[in-house]
């Protein structure tokens, strides 16, 4: 089975995050980047779905050249090749025309299943992977669990609301979007290290994959959120912290 | 401006939809897979029930292909839904199967003249964007949980039209199964007073410990946030948010959760919140009645001693 596998690069989680010149992005001087974590969930379940039945994972990955740090782990991880849209700014697509880059990308490789993480911890949509099978013309499920071959396709747990679950089987080639938490994450061994240093990474670009045209989607300004409720901050040493909250539940809350 | 409201039966969600349609001002009509659910109370221009044996198990082909008929039947200028998981799996590809964008998780619809701008969060709700379309209508977007009120939806009388789609067999390529849930449930959340959460900040497996001491200290059940739960570091079953148990106890004590909307829509409805955690920027701060910003590893401990002197 080859396998395609769609992941990004974005801000380290525990970013502290301020906004940029533009007022439109987040300012990335001194800004460490890691992988998108539902993509790390994905990726891991394509080396899994490889390790069982075969074949080949293709780890796919939409961004500057400053991505490759991200490339480059995904193939330490065990992907066996790379494919690297090499795009500067990125902020230039909206979000149709990332999917359109990817989609692009996907053509040329032909693979039986894509997979990608369910939404990205920058913005958020949750929506490049369903647009991506659109574009592609194949079937697709969203928030995935589990995921078994069958004889002419596969065989997939969904996860709906409020614990409810729900098999689907889908035609090959199709594609899925993973749930956090399908699958232990692996770690990169010193070896597949030192093996992705051999590993093809080919890199193309936005005009060679002749995606372009004008955005139907503008972020305007982003801002630091207007808080809603009135928070009351309890200062002090941790002791005092803990004195002065366990106060506040038993006297004015009266939880204890 | 004509909207158009994609109700999900079965779901509060979908009167929040219906609710922002109709505070968006302009004839507000809504779309309804299976019987009418207490739309034709409600002032509406029209209601369609949609119809087709092949619509009865959801399937994203076929609800793609359903309001992709309606749609160019009616030409609404905006498509509202709510951001359900069901919508996350077919909105984006109706959008795109109409040549359009869908604005996904709105939490705010600000009109002024024929400007319309769509806030929606970014990064994990650290920060918020505005976003305008610069495509032509229909404009597509769902809308976050809790985002707006179903108990603001106008009453009227709505005439209930039937709408009978073209869908063929060979164009539902999944074949869905019956949906299920996993075990019954031994921990209820819903029925604790008083829940202490644990998040990510806990770090390792071995500090869980800590906190179930904290709650046994307070009296409280314990949950978490979802990646303690994906870690296995705690069931399943003791999941808060929007996979998994929705809970509004009298007090939330959240310990090293920094918030994402994920957690907060299962959580937001509680009576008190109280949040620990490093990052004063967090966004389990913007629902927080009170919050301490420190280290957890030293606040919990110094809480665990506290409370055991007054209870």
């Amino acid at each position: 089975m080859k396998i395609l596998v769609a992941i990004k690069q974005v801000p380290s989680r525990d970013s502290q995050l301020s906004i940029g010149a533009s007022g439109r992005w987040i300012d990335t001087t001194d800004l460490t980047s890691e992988i998108n974590e539902p993509d790390a969930y994905a990726l891991e379940e394509a080396l899994q779905i490889r390790d069982r039945l075969g074949g080949e994972v293709v780890a796919l990955c939409a961004g500057p050249a400053s991505a490759s740090q991200t490339i480059r782990e995904a193939l330490a991880k065990g992907a066996d090749r790379a494919v690297h849209i090499e795009e500067e700014d990125l902020a230039r697509f909206d979000l149709p025309g990332v999917a359109r880059l990817l989609a692009a990308a996907c053509r040329a490789e032909q693979p039986d299943l894509i997979l990608t993480g369910l939404q990205s911890d920058d913005f958020g949509y949750g929506q490049t992977g369903v647009i991506l099978a659109e574009l592609l013309g194949i079937p697709h499920a969203t928030i995935i669990m589990q995921v078994e071959k069958t004889g002419s396709g596969i065989r997939v747990k969904r996860e709906l609301e409020d614990g409810w679950f729900q098999w689907i089987e889908l035609p090959l080639p199709a594609l899925l979007t993973i749930q956090s938490g399908i699958n232990k994450l692996r770690y990169a061994t010193l070896m597949g290290i030192k093996r992705a240093k051999t590993k093809e990474v080919r890199k193309l670009t936005a005009a060679e994959l002749g995606v372009g045209g004008p955005r139907a989607l503008e972020l305007e300004r982003l801002y630091a959120p207007h808080r809603g409720k009135q928070t009351v901050m309890i200062e002090g040493a941790p002791r005092e912290q803990a004195a002065k909250l366990i106060g506040i539940l038993k006297h004015e809350v009266r939880a204890l | 401006m004509s909207t158009l409201v994609i109700f999900e039966r079965g779901r509060a969600m979908s009167w929040e939809a219906v609710a922002a349609g109709q505070q968006l001002g302009g004839p507000v009509s809504a779309a309804v897979i299976g019987g009418e659910g207490g739309l034709a109370g409600k002032k509406l221009d029209r209601v369609f029930k949609i119809r087709h044996p092949l619509l009865d198990r959801y399937t994203a082909d076929g609800y793609t292909a359903a309001f992709e008929q309606l749609i160019e039947k009616l030409r609404p200028s905006l498509v509202l839904m709510p951001h359900t998981y069901q919508v996350r799996d077919f909105a984006p590809k109706l959008a795109t199967r109409l040549g359009r964008v869908l604005v996904s998780d709105v939490i705010r619809i600000a009109r002024s003249g024929e400007r319309t701008v769509f806030v929606r969060q970014m990064f994990q709700g650290k920060l918020n964007a505005d976003y305008v379309v610069t495509d032509s209508p229909p404009w597509f977007a769902s809308l976050q949980a809790g985002a707006w009120r179903a108990d603001q939806v106008e009453a009227g009388t709505a005439p209930v039209e039937i709408f009978e789609p073209v869908i063929a067999e060979g164009a539902i390529r999944a074949r869905p199964g019956e949906p299920f849930r996993e075990s019954e449930r031994a921990v209820d959340l819903t029925a604790a007073d008083f829940i202490v959460s644990v998040g990510r900040g806990i770090k390792e497996r071995e500090n869980i410990a800590l906190v179930e001491e904290l709650a046994r200290a307070l009296g409280a059940e314990l949950a978490a946030s979802r990646p303690i739960c994906d870690n296995g570091w705690l069931p399943m079953e003791r999941q808060v948010g929007s996979s998994g148990q929705t809970v509004s106890p009298k007090v939330y004590l959240a310990v090293g959760i920094s918030g994402a909307i994920q957690h907060l829509v299962g959580m937001k409805g509680s009576k008190t919140v109280v949040a620990i955690n490093k990052d004063a920027n967090a966004p389990i701060f913007e629902v927080a009645d009170y919050g301490v910003v420190g280290d957890l590893f030293e606040v919990v401990p110094a809480l665990i001693e506290e409370a055991k002197k007054v209870r």
